[in-house]
């Protein structure tokens, strides 16, 4: 799928009739196309050029870019930085925000500032707690919680205030999204708690990781039985694992991470077991794709994003479609095909 | 303490019950409070409502209650503070990411709800951000001014119209 009018970097797309945002996510998933999402790991430098090249290897794969915010607690490049190195050259990020490194002064300011810089698409999060990161000793702030985020933002586009009642001259004019984990604890208030997120303004939403497919479907039959569906995009999370070990290791560490056993089984069953986690990803995708209801996937490949595309690639998850990157149109006449290619680095 | 926040969850249609009829007597008295004076009362009234709720659901003295909407279970116990919870990070056996020898007072919270009148009613309703002003003041007196004296909300800007 191609828009008539795509993006002339640093210059904003039209908003379409029943768009918020000027973005090319919310074109996508409003035109029905398969989504996909990734994420950016922000480098712990000041170095713009190792945000390019992080995102250069999503180039042609990808429907937008989250910029992590002090992902797992830990500290790098802000996402407000990199998400303005990013639009500067057109590409469409997610700007996370996180309540737990910023008050509602702060959050709010960079939700303007971000609007600013051409980010069309801002992902609400209460964050990771500090104890998981690399500063412990840090204060947590936790002013808002991600459901009053939601709302807080919300107002800001479409009362253009801010959350002390004083007014705004324009809008940021964004894409609202936010995260649910249908695999944790209680898992039969999963959907409710999604419900609430919708109310308070959520667009679209990308989940955890998804390995358990029942569990997904039957957070998603839920979904549908209180009308989900038709108000909130789903991006169901996805991401190849490296080796059983990996997964055993983030089932123990990373909070709201669950494997079914199957799964570690399997990959430990694999002799090349980097090459099985890929393929289980793929199985997963097109399993997921099933799902009604399920508009996209939100891939994480933390510290492999060069798979991301094979993955992607793969799985045909994409129908032909070539999502906009700076080079792209450049490039048509010259290599047309030379797409997967052009890729070739990936392998690992 | 643990313990007595599970009692009160495991209680909470009783709490509930007790409560509203709690409010009623209280707001009922708002003339005596007037007379004393909200502001002279605050500080002698926060002291009670610390011991009374820090005992029963170890509150945190948020100043702004809502206890009918949480389960029973104080939301402010949560590590981060989500008054719209439980997060992504819930442990499989239904503790804190943040504290893994707490229960998570939302698995908790919903629990409770699933004891209360309205059932699922009041936890769905999104709770607008905290007020940090109001942080151990009295929320007892704070709901008697609102509803005695409706025009004269206790304190501004909350999201809620």
């Amino acid at each position: 799928m191609k828009f008539e009018d795509e993006p002339v970097p640093g210059y904003p797309l039209p908003i379409l009739a029943g768009h918020t945002s000027p973005g090319r996510l919310e074109r996508v998933l409003r035109a029905g196309a398969f989504a996909v999402t990734t994420e950016l790991d922000p480098p712990d430098s000041a170095d713009p050029d190792e945000v390019y090249r992080r995102a250069r290897v999503f180039d042609g794969w990808v429907d937008g870019i989250n910029a992590t915010d002090g992902s797992g607690a830990n500290c790098h490049m802000s996402s407000l930085a990199v998400c303005s190195l990013l639009t500067k050259v057109g590409y469409a990020p997610v700007m996370q925000i996180s309540c737990r490194d910023k008050n509602r002064i702060a959050i709010q300011g960079d939700i303007l500032g971000g609007a600013a810089m051409g980010v069309c698409n801002v992902m609400c999060l209460s964050g990771d707690g500090v104890q998981c990161g690399d500063h412990p000793q840090a204060k947590p702030v936790f002013d808002l919680d991600c459901m009053s985020l939601l709302q807080t933002a919300r107002m800001l586009r479409d009362e253009k205030r801010f959350q002390s009642g004083r007014k705004i001259t324009s809008a940021p004019r964004v894409f609202l999204g936010a995260a649910e984990n249908p695999f944790a604890p209680p898992l039969a208030w999963r959907a409710e708690r999604l419900a609430k997120k919708v109310e308070a303004g959520a667009q679209f939403i990308q989940t955890q990781y998804c390995f358990d497919i029942p569990v997904m479907r039957d957070f998603m039959n839920r979904a549908r039985d209180l009308g989900l569906l038709e108000k909130v995009f789903i991006l169901a999370g996805v991401g190849p694992l490296r080796s059983a070990k990996t997964a055993q290791w983030m089932r123990t560490n990373v909070a709201g991470t669950h494997i079914p056993d199957a799964v570690i089984q399997r990959l430990a069953g694999a002799q090349d077991q980097a090459r099985e986690g890929r393929n289980l990803c793929i199985d997963l995708i097109h399993q997921l794709k099933e799902i009604p209801g399920v508009a996209g996937v939100h891939v994480m490949a933390y510290r492999q994003e060069e798979s991301v595309a094979e993955v992607i690639e793969r799985s045909g998850v994409l129908d032909g479609r070539r999502p906009w990157f700076p080079q792209r149109d450049a490039s048509v006449d010259s290599d047309v095909d030379a797409g997967p290619d052009a890729h070739a680095a990936h392998a690992d | 303490m643990i313990a007595m926040r599970r009692w009160s969850v495991r209680h909470a249609r009783g709490l509930e019950t007790f409560y509203i009829l709690f409010e009623r007597a209280f707001v009922a008295c708002h003339p005596l409070w007037k007379l004393i004076g909200y502001q002279r009362l605050d500080a002698p009234m926060a002291a009670v409502e610390k011991v009374v709720k820090g005992f029963l659901f170890d509150c945190q003295m948020c100043g702004q209650c809502a206890l009918s909407s949480t389960g029973m279970s104080c939301s402010m116990n949560c590590p981060k503070n989500l008054r719209n919870g439980p997060c992504g990070g819930v442990r499989p056996n239904g503790h804190c990411e943040v504290r893994p020898e707490m229960p998570c007072v939302w698995v908790l919270g919903f629990e409770g709800s699933e004891r209360m009148r309205g059932g699922y009613a009041k936890i769905r309703l999104v709770q607008p951000p905290v007020d940090r002003r109001l942080q151990g003041r009295s929320a007892w007196l704070a709901v008697a001014r609102e509803r005695a004296a409706p025009a004269l909300p206790a304190a501004k800007s909350s999201l809620q119209p």
